[in-house]
């Protein structure tokens, strides 16, 4: 934020820089979903493997996968009309994809008007297929959020209060570890300890989906999930306090006769959460890829399942409208985390 | 049919027994340390924890058992007996009489073989891919931190860019076979390998233009070897055939560069903002000192702590990174013996059998733990200086 700058101003500079990040991102995307190997993938995938090359390039031809690359950039943005496939003998028009019922006749349809398109494996629109998606993963996150918050907070509160002891010691060593364990480790060893060996809970949570959430099912993607952030973010508070319980303000504090306790509670503690927010708010990318892992492991249907069948079958307007969503989760969270960080921290409101 | 097995003691003292090659030379680093602990600066001072050991311990252990792959394992990893489909661990098979320690796979193959020869792999890309990020990131953090203005945006919001795309997305869309078709990784391939070249080139230029006899004899041998690897990694053709990479190897590595050299950039231009304000900085510049000059050898040097406590966690994050590719099956062989693909074969499976999974497992979070571990012990001996 600059001098004399509002935070209105600096939001709308930073929302602009977002946009043109957007567009530039998915320019990059739309490339490189677009290479030549890739097409024919979609082509084979939507006809079948014997289909001659002909057969293939006359499918990329009507469904106007031909056209020049900035022209169907621009269809798919918005800012050029869609047009609809021709049959080349009778000149009839028909909509590309039946199934997303696309009408006949040539429109301004893209992102900006609020079509993602059609999805070619799930033969649906993007977004029927992608807001359920997106809700099963909200729901996820949600639980991984109120796990892995508080717990790795009171962790790095109680490593950092008193820096060198034991618990310190142990509670350092154990985040480590769990910063060393990414999802496809941890998922492994809960399924192994907790499905396998014990029991006690479901190695899938493909029932979570259709039938709703239980502690049964949606313990272990959970947990998880939410291990591999509790390290992270208990060592920056930890780090944060043992800043915090340094300062000259906590020593005055201490000799005004006040209680170890009182002094944590009442003084340190609020000053020492500024730094983990932050980091919590940047822990969404690290998230999403979590996203990933963890709903392919337990075979969870939401956005993470959503992204690898879309990417795995070439599903060009899915995987469009995926990356879109993640790169805006990824920006907006660092949004969010600068204006926070300037908001909760009087210090640096001028910079 | 009944088959032989040594018990639990047996594959304890087994494997202990197999990795004899890695506790010889775990013994030797040990002693020399300890002897030489107060000539050896840092690295000395690393022997003062008990964290500093264990990290680098662990971290020694899987380097010298990707060293001694061929000694340690009693199976090639590739190697299928089909009788032992599936066979528990510590299973004699009665064909070679050779017990399979760890068990065998839903494929017959050894597990523990398999765990041995994946740490090659491991050991190889993600150290290498690291060093590479590290170039890149250093050389154009550099000028970002150091200039700041209009080349900091620019490069700043290519990173950010970078940064933007989770890492999955960016692994889904640049390893894939479809690209390795097209000449992309090997665009990006050239991109990347020439930072190194760029890097020392400039580095020995600035210090010894004054002396053109000695700057000769380092640019040709910078040019030389730069080059050497340059034309073996990018255009697969090393006139001596020493280094080869095969196109999928290539696209991993290049996908891996690219995704962490921007966290590079970033720490080096935030390092490079902070030390720029310093007294030497000013001193040089009232010399008249060239900027790069300045760069490489007034900042660069004191950046050095935090520099390489961000190369060791960055090792362990490459770790990661590959054991997700090959957890997604993005990039390495399906038959390739490398841990993130052993745990998705295994992983599917794990209703059925347990123990080709935990191998791999164990494997990766060791030695991720060991990198960890010696990141914290180096940065608190970079902080106590």
């Amino acid at each position: 934020m600059g001098e004399g700058e509002t935070v209105l101003s600096f939001i709308i500079r930073r929302l602009g820089v977002m946009a043109l990040t957007m567009l530039c991102l998915s320019l990059v995307v739309f490339f490189l979903i677009n290479l030549e190997p890739n097409l024919k993938k979609l082509a084979i995938s939507q006809l079948d493997m014997r289909s001659s090359a002909e057969d293939l390039e006359s499918w990329l031809q009507r469904n106007g996968y031909r056209q020049n690359f900035f022209v169907r950039y621009g269809q798919w943005l918005g800012v050029m009309p869609k047009q609809p496939s021709i049959d080349p003998e009778t000149g009839v028009a028909s909509p590309r994809f039946a199934y997303c019922r696309e009408p006949a006749e040539a429109r301004y349809s893209g992102v900006l008007q609020g079509d993602f398109g059609c999805s070619t494996k799930f033969k649906v629109p993007v977004a029927q297929k992608l807001v359920p998606a997106l809700g099963a993963t909200g729901i996820l996150m949600f639980w991984v959020m109120a796990v892995m918050v508080p717990v790795s907070l009171l962790i790095g509160v109680l490593a950092g209060m008193r820096e060198g002891s034991r618990t310190d010691r142990s509670l350092s060593v154990a985040s480590i570890t769990t910063t060393a364990t990414p999802e496809y480790i941890s998922g492994v060893i809960f399924t192994v300890v907790f499905a396998s060996w014990l029991g006690w809970l479901n190695g899938s949570a493909a029932s979570a989906t259709n039938q709703g959430v239980t502690f049964y099912n949606f313990t272990l993607p959970v947990m998880t999930m939410a291990i591999y952030g509790i390290g992270y973010i208990a060592r920056m508070t930890r780090a944060s306090m043992v800043e915090v319980m340094t300062q000259q303000y906590i020593r005055t504090a201490r000799l005004k006769g006040l209680s170890f306790n009182a002094v944590v509670l009442k003084h340190a503690l609020r000053n020492a959460l500024i730094a983990p927010f932050t980091v919590i708010m940047l822990q969404f990318p690290w998230l999403l890829t979590g996203v990933v892992i963890v709903e392919v492991m337990f075979r969870y249907q939401g956005f993470g399942f959503t992204l690898v069948e879309a990417a795995a079958n070439n599903d060009i307007d899915l995987l469009l409208a995926c990356s879109l969503v993640s790169v805006l989760v990824v920006l907006s969270t660092q949004l969010i985390s600068d204006i926070g960080y300037a908001l909760l921290n009087p210090r640096i409101r001028v910079q | 049919m009944e088959f032989e097995t040594i018990g639990v003691l047996g594959i304890v003292t087994g494997v202990i027994a197999r990795f004899w090659p890695v506790w010889l030379a775990l013994g030797i680093i040990l002693f020399l340390s300890l002897r030489f602990k107060k000539v050896l600066g840092l690295y000395g001072h690393l022997f003062d924890t008990g964290v500093g050991i264990a990290g680098l311990m662990i971290c020694l252990f899987w380097l010298f058992t990707a060293i001694f792959a061929d000694v340690i394992a009693p199976f090639d990893p590739l190697q299928q007996i089909p009788i032992m489909k599936d066979a528990m661990p510590g299973t004699i098979d009665p064909g070679t009489g050779q017990v399979f320690l760890l068990g065998g796979d839903r494929l017959a193959r050894d597990v523990f073989s398999r765990m041995v020869f994946g740490s090659q792999i491991v050991l190889v890309i993600a150290p290498a891919a690291t060093l590479f990020a590290l170039m890149v990131g250093t050389t154009l953090g550099l000028p970002a931190g150091y200039y700041g203005g209009r080349i900091d945006n620019f490069l700043s919001f290519l990173a950010n860019l970078v940064l933007a795309f989770p890492v999955i997305l960016l692994f889904y869309l640049l390893v894939t076979p479809g690209i390795r078709e097209t000449a992309i990784p090997q665009w990006l391939a050239g991109v990347f390998f020439i930072f190194p070249v760029i890097f020392f080139g400039t580095l020995f230029y600035t210090r010894f233009k004054g002396r053109p006899g000695l700057l000769a004899v380092q640019l040709a041998i910078t040019v030389l070897i730069g080059g050497w690897v340059y034309v073996g990694l990018v255009f697969n053709a090393d006139p001596l055939g020493i280094i080869s990479i095969s196109p999928n190897e290539l696209n991993i590595f290049v996908a891996v560069v690219f995704a962490s050299s921007p966290g590079v950039f970033r720490i080096v231009r935030g390092l490079v903002m902070d030390i720029k304000t310093r007294d030497y900085v000013a001193a040089a510049q009232t010399r008249g000192e060239n900027p790069w000059y300045i760069m490489l050898w007034e900042v660069l040097p004191n950046a050095r702590g935090p520099l390489i406590v961000d190369a060791c966690l960055r090792i362990g994050y490459t770790t990661i990174l590959l054991g997700t590719l090959g957890y997604f099956g993005l990039g390495l062989a399906p038959e390739s013996p490398d841990w993130g693909t052993g745990i998705k074969e295994s992983s599917r499976l794990l209703r059925a059998y347990i123990h080709p999974a935990l191998p791999p497992v164990f494997a990766l979070m060791s030695f991720v733990l060991g990198l960890n571990l010696l990141a914290d012990a180096l940065r608190e001996q970079s902080l106590k200086d």
